[in-house]
């Protein structure tokens, strides 16, 4: 097998990060849609009071499974795409480390969300939120297949974050270009480095909680359970632990892309790169120590409560910093107004919506009447979708050049970016007023003496108009694949890597790996001209590691032994245990030096 | 560009103002504090909001003006390459830790005067969330009730927070903050609600299938509206005289399943569901979800699980008479 | 995972082995949140068998030497294959995993008669958080066996294991005795 195999065996087998970043984008993608989809339905049923549009039982799988889907199978993915993307041509690195496990990842990431979601076939989607509270899920209060379906997904796409945590921690500390010193690293690729640190501290936590779930729903134990002795509330300590981090695995990396995206619209360095990513790294680090401002409710007592309203507070002030240093970024540039660029300033206005609600829920009363509110879903709808996603769109309007050979179309570009600006802030203000006049989230019927329901309709006209603008962004994707401006090595001018190879780059990226000599390589500097960009042709030939069957064949075991748990088959279990081990002995002893 | 939140975000004080004005209309407001506890919240969130959008107009300002300011024009020099300036850093890490010491401050104050420490001599109040309604026990008076808590205006109250399953949370926003409601656990709530009235809740922690039904109501009454119904609620069951539809009602109701799991004082001793002993008294029914009609209560009794779904209160098989009789006896429970 | 290794590292330091740092830092938070639960929980049972009636404390500290020992071990098998002597290294790498097979032996052991005095994983918040966290480890030691007894086999057919590799096995099963030291510590020794 070679790099170069085509068809549907290439993309089985390939390990390269540019196809397995492809493949977690239009994977990611489709999982979006379908996220989005059950958005639309969730608003159309709260479009008026009393509304029957879905059942409640349809409701509550509906709501679970737009948090679940949105956070585990699209924006982390959708992330995922760029990290393999971009990062290695960043660093000037012919691949990610371990090129099979990267692979790896992606197969147990896609098995893992059509396991979730072959639950809807079944009529048992997971319909406890995607915060998933004991004692709500134990068997005695849920007891069909729902959980068991959440569980066991949730722990395979664990296992696929993971893989891919190490895998880039190891690309980005050691696989750099010569002279690619720590901090001459790409802010993206910081932001990522950040970002994967977080996902191996994180996601161990979460495995463990759901380890006790899955104990207490198949062996009859009482970890969550109070009638044998159990605290439901450990559950949220733990879903939280990891919960919390995981909001800032959603949104570090969006704040690398607009680090990346306004230095290059506005052709000027990145304002205190050293501060930014330093914030970044303390922002990752105190992520740890906050997650209990979710129980505010809980009844921690005023001891702890003051404690996380403080260090949530704290938060705040990385947090600031960053924006200041991107508004001084944009001052005294030349700015030009690509689609990219209106996506990264549209992050900065709606993030900083989202961050200053942020503030009202870390002050602890103050929460008491917000959380569980609709004023929660307006904030963080305004910190995910109007920053985590916003910095998404403008990475994807930034790299897809690089990625296809072809720019995205500007005009539908614009009409994208407007229609979903309009559609975010109707669907999304008027969720704060929603809140504060008093209408719970995660119901599926409301009556109309709460006097919110215009409030409700303007929402939902608001998500239907994002569901418009992103009819109109798969457009431009569709119609770019022909018709889209030839991109050329660099359509933006930008200062990093990637800009220096063709679009799309060959499969072995850089011809020769280039030396790094400043933070902003291809840019003119104090101190250094522009980096010559490597020959198109390689002075010598480059060798290309073949592809693998393995990862695939690895990756299908979990999700096999998954159906053997939902169906209590042990023999099924035992059958994908072995495809695993087999996979993975196959995988060790298999030569795959180019 | 980015007019339309700015519109919006602008018209939110403006909004808030309007509905300060007419609380009547949005019954559930956290905006319209009716107790200590309540105010304690609505002046901490007023300050923040303040503060809140101080920083918005700052920071949206900026935006603006240099996304305007330094349009790419053709022709002009390239921009300097600032790379940072070590004062403007600090200046911006400060001004924000400013701020925040400015709320986190009243933030912790109020914390520990919210903590739900209620003064000796409080009414206590225990709340029990139940999949998918609330009892209400007031044990130094004896009283049982569901789904509508009563309060006298002016005297402080003690509520002692308890599930009898799942996690729910008590939240009635005009008289404060939510506290989550717990098996394994007593939380507390102290307030002192401050006008009459009748203020809606509902539980707002996901509890399952009809966790949107799952509602409340608070009625504050003057002390001696609270004494009546203190009075009446003590009293035994209404004893429906011979030979009524009442009576029959009554002796339909004590043949009928109902008695598994309701109580009405004398009659049955369910527990499982609300206490009917004076179910007549009550505005509402199935956990604030219907008026309290003879129609209402009729269908409810017929087809719980159509009208609220998964509730534990199965289809009531009843001839039609029976079922009337009942109704009228339970109507009667005054 | 060749590929990498033949890589320059900007680190000096071999991806496969950098990665498995990592992995060591994402399995004590794994440990760590396990062992956390069982403090946490600790003396919160509502019914019997309780710790202090069923820890074997003299039992288990064989049951701790023995691993200890195997990691002595397992650093005499490293030793030997990074001097390329074939013949101690198969010797001391199934010495190793022997030590390994005999400390799960004395879990199986152990296990079976804590189930036989009635201690189940459904009896009490102990029974669960304890075979939970135990079984956690004795799965890594179980792992770590094959993987030794992998190394052997390459070795009886004559092809040495690269040093990386076997470094990289030492590592984990090193780590898998440090866990359990704080195991034995904090779940029989502090009751």
């Amino acid at each position: 097998m070679s790099a170069s195999a085509t068809g549907l065996r290439g993309w089985l087998t390939t390990t390269d990060h540019k196809r397995i970043g492809l493949l977690y984008f239009w994977t990611a993608l489709g999982f979006f849609l379908a996220g989005g989809l059950e958005a639309l339905i969730i608003r159309a049923q709260l479009a008026g009071p009393n509304r029957t549009v879905v059942s409640a039982e349809a409701f509550n799988q509906l709501f679970t499974m737009h948090g679940t889907t949105m956070v585990f199978l699209a924006l982390m993915p959708l992330t995922a795409a760029l990290f393999n993307y971009i990062v290695p041509l960043q660093i000037g690195a012919r691949d990610v480390a371990f090129p099979r496990l990267n692979a790896f990842s992606y197969w147990v990431f896609l098995l893992g969300g059509l396991f979730m979601n072959a639950s809807f076939l079944l009529g048992a989607a997971p319909d406890a939120g995607w915060f998933g509270y004991a004692n709500l899920t134990s068997k005695q209060y849920s007891p069909g297949l729902s959980i068991d379906f959440w569980l066991l997904g949730l722990q395979i796409l664990g296992i696929a974050s993971l893989a891919a945590g190490f895998n880039f921690i190891v690309t980005i500390l050691n696989l750099r270009a010569p002279g690619m010193k720590m901090m001459r690293l790409p802010a993206f690729t910081w932001m990522t480095l950040v970002t994967q640190f977080l996902v191996i501290t994180a996601f161990p936590v979460i495995t463990v909680a759901l380890v006790f779930l899955m104990f207490d729903r198949f062996f009859g134990t009482s970890f969550y359970i109070p009638a044998g002795g159990g605290d439901p509330v450990l559950w949220q300590h733990l879903f939280w632990l990891f919960g919390h981090p995981e909001v800032y695995i959603l949104i570090l990396p969006a704040m690398g892309i607009v680090s990346e995206v306004l230095p290059t619209f506005a052709r000027k360095p990145l304002f205190g790169y050293t501060v930014v990513v330093y914030s970044g790294v303390l922002i990752g680090f105190m992520g740890w120590g906050v997650w209990s401002h979710h129980m505010f409710s809980t009844g921690l007592g005023p001891v702890a409560d003051s404690f996380f309203s403080a260090a949530t507070m704290l938060i705040a002030i990385p947090t600031g910093v960053k924006i200041f240093n991107w508004l001084a970024t944009l001052w005294g540039g030349q700015i030009r107004f690509t689609t990219a660029l209106l996506f990264a300033v549209g992050f900065i206005a709606m993030f900083t919506i989202g961050g200053l609600s942020g503030v009202s829920h870390a002050s602890a009363p103050a929460d008491l009447q917000q959380t569980d509110t609709y004023y929660v879903v307006a904030h963080i709808h305004y910190v995910l979708f109007g920053g985590t996603i916003f910095g998404l769109f403008a990475g994807m309007y930034y790299w897809w050049p690089k990625m296809t050979g072809r720019r995205l179309d500007e005009r539908l570009g614009k009409w994208h970016f407007w229609l979903t600006f309009l559609g975010m802030n109707l669907a999304f203000f008027p969720m704060h007023l929603i809140g504060l006049l008093g209408m719970p989230r995660r119901i599926y019927t409301y009556g109309p003496e709460l006097g919110v329901s215009t409030l409700n309709l303007v929402s939902t006209v608001g998500a239907f108009t994002i569901g418009l603008a992103t009819l109109v962004f798969l457009y431009n994707l569709w119609r770019t694949r022909r018709r889209g401006a030839p991109a050329g090595n660099d359509p933006w001018g930008g200062a990093t890597l990637e800009w220096s190879v063709s679009s799309p780059p060959p499969p072995y990226n850089f011809s020769v790996i280039p030396t790094v000599q400043s933070r902003l390589p291809r840019w003119h500097t104090e101190h250094h001209g522009p980096m010559p960009d490597p020959p198109e042709v390689p002075p010598a030939p480059v060798p290309v590691p073949g592809g693998s069957w393995w990862p695939l064949i690895t990756a299908l075991g979990l999700p096999i032994m998954a159906t053997g748990a939902i169906a209590h088959a042990l023999a099924v279990v035992f059958l994908g245990a072995a495809v695993l081990v087999v996979g993975i002995y196959r995988w060790a002893y298999e030569p795959f030096e180019a | 560009m980015p007019r339309s939140w700015k519109t919006l975000l602008g018209l939110a004080p403006v909004a808030a103002g309007l509905i300060g004005c007419r609380a009547e209309q949005f019954p559930q407001s956290t905006l319209h504090p009716r107790s200590d506890f309540a105010w304690a919240i609505q002046d901490l969130f007023t300050g923040i909001f303040w503060w809140a959008v101080v920083v918005f107009v700052v920071v949206e300002g900026i935006l603006l003006y240099a996304v305007f300011r330094y349009r790419a024009r053709p022709g002009a020099p390239p921009p300097r390459p600032v790379h940072g300036h070590t004062l403007l850093e600090i200046a911006w890490t400060l001004a924000p830790a400013l701020v925040l010491v400015l709320i986190a401050v009243p933030t912790i104050r109020t914390i520990f005067h919210t903590a739900g420490k209620a003064p000796p001599g409080a009414l206590r109040v225990e709340v029990v969330g139940h999949q998918w309604w609330w009892e209400f026990r007031y044990p130094e008076l004896g009283i049982v009730t569901a789904n509508e808590l009563h309060l006298p205006v002016g005297r402080p109250v003690a509520l002692e927070l308890t599930s009898a399953d799942v996690i729910h949370s008590f939240w009635a926003p005009a008289l404060g903050g939510k506290r989550d409601v717990i098996l394994s656990r007593t939380n507390r709530i102290a307030l002192t609600a401050d006008s009459e009235g009748v203020y809606l809740g509902q539980c707002a922690e996901f509890c399952g299938a009809s966790h949107a039904n799952m509602r409340l109501r608070v009625v504050v009454q003057s002390d001696s509206g609270f004494a009546a119904w203190v009075a009446a609620q003590r009293a035994g069951p209404v004893a429906p005289a011979p030979g009524t539809l009442e009576e029959r009602g009554r002796q339909a109701y004590a043949r009928s399943a109902c008695i598994a799991c309701h109580t009405v004082q004398g009659v049955s001793a369910g527990r499982v569901g609300p206490d009917l002993t004076h179910l007549g008294s009550r505005q509402t029914i199935a956990s604030g979800l219907f008026a309290n009609t003879p129609e209402n209560l009729a269908r409810w009794i017929e087809d719980a699980p159509a009208l609220k779904p998964g509730s534990l209160m199965p289809k009531m098989v009843l001839t039609p008479e029976d079922r009337d009789a009942i109704v009228a006896y339970l109507r009667s429970l005054r | 995972m060749t590929h990498a290794a033949a890589h320059h590292t900007s680190m000096g330091l071999d991806s496969r082995k950098m990665a498995f740092w990592a992995f060591i830092g994402s399995e004590c938070l794994l440990f760590g949140s396990l062992i956390s639960t069982y403090l946490v929980y600790k003396g919160k049972s509502l019914v019997g068998p309780y710790p202090h009636e069923i820890l074997n404390i003299p039992f288990t500290s064989f049951s701790t030497f023995d691993l200890l020992a195997s990691s002595l071990i397992m650093v005499l098998a490293l030793a030997a294959v990074q001097r390329g002597d074939v013949r101690w290294a198969k010797i001391w790498l199934f010495g190793t995993a022997f030590l390994g097979l005999v400390f799960l032996g004395g879990q199986v052991y152990e296990f079976s008669s804590f189930v036989h005095e009635g201690l189940k994983i459904d009896t009490n918040l102990f029974g669960a958080t304890f075979y939970v966290l135990t079984g956690t480890h004795g799965a890594h030691v179980t792992v770590g066996v094959i993987w030794l007894l992998t190394h052997w086999v390459q070795t009886l057919r004559g092809k040495m294991p690269t040093p990386m590799t076997v470094e990289i096995t030492g590592l984990y099963w090193h780590f898998v005795d440090v866990v359990w030291i704080v195991i034995f510590t904090l779940v029989y020794l502090i009751q």
